[in-house]
């Protein structure tokens, strides 16, 4: 019997209503669009619904709300100081959308969104461009001070400045896949050593070692629920670090 | 879907094309990766777009500004809680000292007035001392004063009965009674 592994099936796009399409694009409604907007009624249920009633001794849905609300208020807190109270809603939307959709690739047969590139790029991108925008708007040319470390000698930097760019530009980048390759890749082991245990199985006398890669399994998928709410912090806290330098570009 | 997969190369505008990931994979599945499968990307982003505008405009707009009114309210009962605990707390205290202020004055009213009392008494029993001494007195000096008139009086009738022993004892003796002035003299005499 023939089982072939093919751990890169839970990443294709289904489509679920196709809307024809735009040249190479293909506009369709797909799974990913809807546990996008699932992830937002998730959300919306425990921000929204669960704090209706404004307890202030509050239930365990108005608890988790505030936990998280306190939780992102402490890092972008942290990250820029008191002038980042505007930027609150852009990183726990971030938060929690990152979040919910990491959590929702851990339930079985569910589809994580995180793990395609061009999701997390949008994010980051999103963020980037917040920080140019909100940082040119707020102190016009002066933010390209950013570039320009302070205290270093005219020579230097020519060197430093191209640096700064580059890691500038970098950073999206780095945002959107780090999110993606951690989701991808712990989606990708955790099928493959699933796969091992059904491959130990069939294998006749080799099946009395096919509890090592269910072990393996489990073990993976407890490391991947913390991996899961770890990217979503990371990503919140790196948004806040990059709105920093949005709000004091000195160096 | 039996035929080999179409998504190997798309080729640009193929009908084919529409249903990228069909959902039976074929064991000769070798597709190109799908997270980079560009053909999804531009109806991704608008999905993407959707759903995180719709989420950004809840927390933004309903979200975040009840559940910070919640925080805030929270915040605010405890401290209104805790300051009126504080409130009583410093009202109690405050019982407490005027309450250790009236029994101190109570017990140094009782003090002055036991101290009075027996400042009086003592003065009164002092008066009715020293008037009973004095009366006392009194009748001792009349009583010294009786004695004193009273051994006078004995004392001149001594010396009488002896002048008239005496001139009585010479009379016998010499047979004629010694002159009133003699008499004297020998008793002034044995006086001394």
């Amino acid at each position: 019997m023939a089982v072939t592994i093919d751990p890169i099936h839970q990443f294709e796009l289904k489509p679920l209503v196709s809307l024809g399409h735009i040249g190479h694009q293909q506009l369709a409604f797909t799974q990913s669009a809807l546990y996008m907007f699932a992830a937002v009624g998730v959300i919306a249920l425990i921000t929204i619904v669960a704090t209706a009633s404004r307890s202030i001794v509050p239930g365990r849905m108005q608890s988790l709300a505030e936990i998280f609300y306190e939780f992102i208020a402490d890092t972008v807190h942290q990250a820029t100081g008191d002038g980042g109270k505007r930027f609150m809603p852009l990183v726990f939307s971030l938060f929690m959308f990152v979040l919910i959709l990491n959590l929702f690739g851990m339930i079985p047969y569910a589809f994580a969104v995180t793990s395609h590139l061009i999701i997390t790029f949008g994010l980051a991108a999103l963020v980037i461009s917040t920080v140019v925008i909100f940082g040119v708007m707020k102190h016009g040319t002066h933010f390209f001070g950013l570039f320009v470390p302070s205290g270093v000698p005219k020579p230097l930097l020519a060197i430093l400045v191209p640096i700064e760019v580059i890691s500038f530009i970098s950073r999206p980048i780095s945002l959107s896949v780090r999110l993606f390759a951690n989701m991808l890749a712990g989606h990708i082991a955790m099928k493959i050593f699933a796969f091992f245990v059904v491959q130990l199985l069939l294998a006749g006398a080799w099946s009395v070692l096919s509890p090592l890669p269910l072990f393996l399994t489990i073990a993976l998928t407890a490391l991947e629920f913390l991996v899961a709410a770890l990217q979503a912090y990371v990503f919140a806290t790196l948004t806040a670090i990059y709105l920093n330098d949005a709000l004091h570009p000195g160096h | 879907m039996a035929q080999p997969n179409p998504l190997t190369t798309p080729p640009p505008g193929a009908d084919t094309q529409v249903v990228p990931g069909h959902a039976e994979h074929t064991e000769a599945h070798s597709g190109a990766f799908p997270p980079f499968e560009t053909s999804g990307f531009l109806a991704q982003l608008i999905w993407l777009a959707l759903a995180f505008g719709l989420l950004y405009y809840l927390m933004d707009k309903i979200a975040l500004p009840r559940i910070q009114s919640i925080l805030h309210a929270r915040a605010e009962r405890l401290r209104a809680d805790l300051d009126q605990a504080q409130a009583m707390k410093a009202e109690a205290d405050a019982a407490g000292v005027a309450f250790e202020t009236a029994l101190r004055d109570a017990q140094g009213k009782a003090r002055d007035i036991a101290q009075t009392t027996r400042n009086a008494l003592a003065a009164e029993a002092e008066t009715k001392r020293k008037a009973l001494e004095e009366e006392l007195n009194a009748k001792l000096a009349a009583s010294e004063a009786t004695i004193r008139t009273r051994t006078e009086a004995a004392m001149g009738n001594v010396r009488s009965i002896a002048g008239e022993a005496a001139s009585a004892i010479v009379e016998r003796l010499t047979g004629h009674a010694p002159d009133r002035a003699s008499l004297d003299r020998a008793l002034d005499a044995t006086a001394h």
